[in-house]
């Protein structure tokens, strides 16, 4: 599995998790649509669809078949992650 | 030039017959009979003499691997225009259409993806007046 960080590390992909994040899953086309006129960002469904690869290898999107089409959904689990080796609360030592 | 007909794909003529006018609301424009299939096209009761679209049997080994994974993708295979997303999502949904991506503004236009029930995601699209 790839560490977080590194999945976190690329505005583009954070940009996708914020797309999944807003709403509902959504398909690779639906992505590229979101990134292309909502974000001004001129990528090829190739970079988009390996950027979303990276952040399904971190755990960080999971894919599901809802008929013949596959869709994205966030999962923020790992994330918690950072939370736990950071806690806001700094511990007495 | 101009663009007279265009087609899709379809899994079953028949089906696709019902389909694209009981369901979209097209109507037939030539059924002839063509070897084990038709030349099937319908047009839109808004431009009866306008680009025909072909209802085009998918039995070729290309199609398949083609059109599956386009549809994997979400990909559309092609544009309808409607004068309102929202409503036409609505009417649609209310019949049993499946949607893969619901309305959406894209700035320049609103659009909406759904499963045409013959193996392609079909686009509607409302263009935004500026």
């Amino acid at each position: 599995m790839a560490d977080i960080y590194r999945a976190l590390a690329d505005e583009t992909r954070r940009l996708l998790m914020d797309e999944l994040a807003a709403g509902e899953g959504k398909t690779l086309f639906e992505l590229c649509g979101a990134l292309t006129m909502g974000h001004g960002l001129t990528m090829s469904r190739q970079a988009i669809s390996q950027h979303l690869t990276v952040l399904e290898d971190a755990g960080l999107i999971t894919t599901q078949r809802r008929g013949r089409s596959k869709f994205h959904y966030f999962t923020p689990a790992p994330l918690a992650e950072i939370q736990q080796r950071w806690p806001n609360e700094r511990t007495p030592s | 030039m101009k663009i007279g007909l265009t087609s899709v794909f379809v899994d079953d003529q028949q089906h696709a017959r019902q389909f694209y006018t009981e369901v979209l609301g097209f109507r037939i424009k030539h059924d002839i009979p063509f070897g084990e299939d038709s030349w099937l096209t319908v047009v839109s009761p808004e431009d009866p003499d306008g680009t025909e679209l072909l209802l085009e049997p998918a039995g070729h080994p290309a199609v398949k691997p083609y059109r599956d994974a386009l549809m994997e993708d979400g990909i559309p295979l092609a544009q309808f225009q409607v004068t309102d997303v929202a409503s036409e999502h609505a009417r649609l949904t209310g019949l049993g259409v499946q949607f893969t991506q619901g309305p959406t503004d894209i700035g320049t236009a609103v659009i909406a993806v759904c499963d045409d029930t013959c193996g392609n995601l079909i686009q509607l699209v409302a263009p935004v007046q500026s």
